[in-house]
């Protein structure tokens, strides 16, 4: 198979096997958590259970001052990757093409250079956070294979866009052919892995903010 | 002109100084992209050079190779070249016709076996074999034959080279390139839609020179196929600043800002048009507000919308979309629907513990 | 909706550039300086370097206009023009149809296509003598 080649079959057929893949595993991942639904609480409501839904999804985006204490290393390299991740991947340029073209949804890019020096921090924030895992006791007790596999799916595609935009080493073709199919290796991968967390997120925060708004409390 | 003169003898004859000489061998320097310093060399080298002979079969083609040769102006440097090699057959040039033309063919090729440079454009049918034919003879035979005793075969354009735009899906003829059928010689494939003259020109004079010329793994000569033309393009620093043309005549257009998201193939697409440029070095299709169709490159035809850029998908990724999303619903309510009734079959399953039970278990 | 004219379509190059020209500049002075130096001389194809439009033309102003310019005529002509950097010469040939060929910029005391070759000295001597002899007794029209 010539760079050609390859580059047109990441682009072609082995994008939409991924892309498939990738839309029916999510949907029906969120459905099977949805249609399971909860047991009908019994008891009388002391407050509104959707507020306190919403208000959770909120509020959980920042972390009080004790688990800051507790790990607030883990917080901040969680949240500069977790940013990063959304700039290098919603906020580049070619990216956006992307989307509208599937989607048919657009919006501005940021300048070529911060979200090149976005990457950079990304793939620095990755690494010391595989480095924590690995040198603390409990994280690496807690940690199954698959936390290490899905680290290397999330970091495989920042590095090899990192090395395409800069065209090092191999082939241009070869090297943005290489990007796109292990961006189609973390689609494939998503809705069966801990990735899927950045749709059931929002639904697990739905779910404690409610339960604990039906009873009045806020959580 | 005999064949056993040096390329040296006939530029003399024809009145030309040492220093008009000199200056040819400057601007194949140039042509090469080989360093200044190797005039002497090429001198030395052209001046010793015989008028081969070369044979040139055209196939499945439109003619944009030849026409693109010819109209490099006549008294250019390319000219130059073509004066002094010994074109024995082109059927598009060639004033004789018919049984005549085959003749020449055939006799040139006796006459030089094993020595003439046989040049192709075109791809050639492997389907039926009466798809093209010249005189009655099948493309496949004519490249088979005339290949066999060639010292080198140039695949002029990008039919020739990786069968082009015939080869394009659903390839009807079942069209191939030069590289498909044969293996066992020096082939230089020289893609391009069409080529740039003087790239043809180029590979031939390397050819009179210093033989074949460094090449790729695609066959392709380094000296104009070694680099991308966005590692040479003027419009750089645009892409590096992520400031692109949206359109063909917004603010970004007119300031003649990167088109990469007009579906420039720059970033894939190995030429010298960045810097050779076209009509005697005037510009290049990215310097006219174009963006590069990538046409030098294997299956530029089904490389995804000319206009679109070169990040999205080559396939209707919306439908997979939509159909997936359909799909996903689907079944996602038929696990939901079975999850719950195994859900509801454990629940019908509990029953009622007493502490006697579990005085029994414990 | 006003008719739009092909002037409006002018193709601007932009503030960016390639950021060619400095470096090319730079090269040219450490050329220079070697020549002086050492003796050495340095031939830059500007074909070989990619340059935005305009500038090739913002070189050759950098570089300015000299004491000399000479135009030889061998397979169309050409053009050597020293800048007003003595020992930095531009140097343009064209084909028979004033279509540019190569351009150069050569760092040398002269252009060595401007000195006769010694293989015309000779084709010329002949001619000399043929129509010397020809002429009989050597008497010189
Ligand atoms: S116009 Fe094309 S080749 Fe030039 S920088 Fe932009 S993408 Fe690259």
């Amino acid at each position: 198979m010539t760079e050609t080649e390859f580059l047109l079959w990441v682009r072609g057929p082995a994008f939409q096997i991924a892309t498939a893949i990738f839309v029916v595993g999510i949907i029906v991942r969120i459905l099977e958590i949805l249609i399971l639904g909860r047991k009908p609480n019994l008891a009388e409501a002391r407050g509104s259970a959707v507020a306190g839904g919403f208000r959770t999804i909120i509020t959980r985006t920042w972390p009080d001052s004790g688990t800051f204490k507790r790990s607030g290393f883990t917080l901040i390299a969680g949240y500069v990757f977790h940013t990063g991740l959304f700039v290098t991947i919603l906020l580049f340029a070619p990216h956006i093409l992307v989307i509208d073209e599937v989607l048919g949804i657009g919006w501005p890019a940021l300048p070529t250079p911060v979200v090149d020096a976005t990457a950079v921090i990304t793939i620095i924030a990755l690494v010391v956070v595989l480095l924590h895992r690995i040198k603390d006791p409990v994280l690496r007790f807690l940690s199954r294979f698959q936390d290490y596999f899905v680290w290397f799916l999330t970091i495989l595609p920042v590095i090899t866009g990192y090395v395409a935009f800069h065209r090092i080493g191999l082939p241009p073709p070869t090297l943005i052919a290489i990007h796109i199919l292990s961006v189609e290796l973390l689609m494939i991968a998503f809705p069966f892995t801990k990735l899927a967390h950045a749709f059931t997120l929002f639904i697990s925060r739905w779910y404690n903010g409610a339960i604990a708004g039906y009873r009045g409390v806020n959580s | 002109m005999k064949n056993d003169q040096t390329l040296g003898e006939i530029l003399r004859q024809q009145g030309i100084s040492r220093r008009g000489f000199l200056k040819f061998c400057v601007a194949t320097a140039s042509l090469l992209a080989l360093p200044p310093g190797m005039v002497p060399a090429i001198a030395a080298a052209l001046e010793k050079a015989r008028r081969p002979s070369v044979i040139w079969l055209s196939f499945q083609e439109c003619t944009g190779c030849t026409e693109s040769l010819t109209r490099s102006d006549a008294a250019s440097i390319e000219d130059l070249i073509f004066n002094t090699i010994s074109l024995d057959y082109h059927h598009t040039l060639q004033a004789a016709s018919g049984t005549g033309a085959e003749d020449a063919r055939e006799s040139a090729m006796k006459e030089n076996w094993g020595k003439y440079v046989l040049v192709v454009d075109g791809s050639i049918p492997t389907g039926n074999p009466g798809y093209s034919t010249i005189a009655g003879i099948s493309n496949v035979e004519m490249l088979m034959e005339a290949a066999a005793g060639a010292a080198a075969i140039v695949a002029v354009g990008s039919c020739a080279s990786f069968g082009g735009i015939p080869h394009a899906s659903p390839n009807p003829t079942g069209a191939v390139s030069v590289t498909d059928l044969i293996s066992d010689k020096p082939i230089v494939n020289v893609p391009g839609c069409p080529p740039i003259p003087v790239v043809i020109a180029g590979v031939l004079t390397h050819f009179l020179t210093f033989g074949i010329p460094e090449l790729d793994e695609l066959h392709r000569p380094l000296a104009f196929y070694g680099k991308s033309i966005h590692d040479r393009c003027y419009r750089r620093p645009f892409y590096d600043k992520g400031l692109f043309a949206e359109s063909f005549d917004d603010e970004g257009a007119k300031k003649g800002w990167c088109l990469y998201k007009l579906g420039c193939k720059g970033p894939t697409t190995y030429n010298a048009c960045a810097t050779t440029k076209w009509n005697q070095g005037t510009s290049f299709p990215i310097q006219s507000g174009h963006p590069c169709l990538g046409c030098s490159q294997p299956d530029f035809w089904d490389a995804g919308g000319f206009y679109h850029a070169l990040s999205i998908p080559t396939e209707d990724t919306a439908r997979t979309v939509l159909y997936g999303a359909a799909t996903g619903v689907a079944a996602g309510l038929a696990l939901g629907g079975l999850n719950r009734a195994r859900k509801a079959h454990a629940a019908r399953k509990h029953e009622k513990v007493t502490i006697n039970d579990l005085e029994k278990g414990g | 909706m006003a008719r739009t004219t092909l002037a409006e379509f002018a193709i601007e190059v932009g503030d960016a550039g390639t950021h060619n020209v400095q470096p090319l500049l730079h090269e040219i002075r450490h050329a220079l300086a070697q020549l002086l130096e050492q003796g050495k001389e340095t031939v830059i194809d500007l074909r070989s370097i990619p340059l935005a439009p305009g500038e090739e033309a913002a070189i050759e102003q950098a570089l300015g206009e000299g004491e000399v310019r000479a135009t030889l005529s061998a397979l169309g002509p050409s053009d050597f023009r020293e800048t007003s950097y003595p020992g930095v010469w531009v140097v343009t040939h064209y084909n028979r149809d004033d279509q540019i060929v190569g351009k150069f910029v050569e760092v040398t005391s002269a252009p060595a296509l401007l000195r006769s070759q010694t293989e015309d000295i000779a084709a010329g001597l002949q001619r000399l003598e043929a129509r010397l002899t020809q002429d009989g007794g050597g008497r010189v029209v």
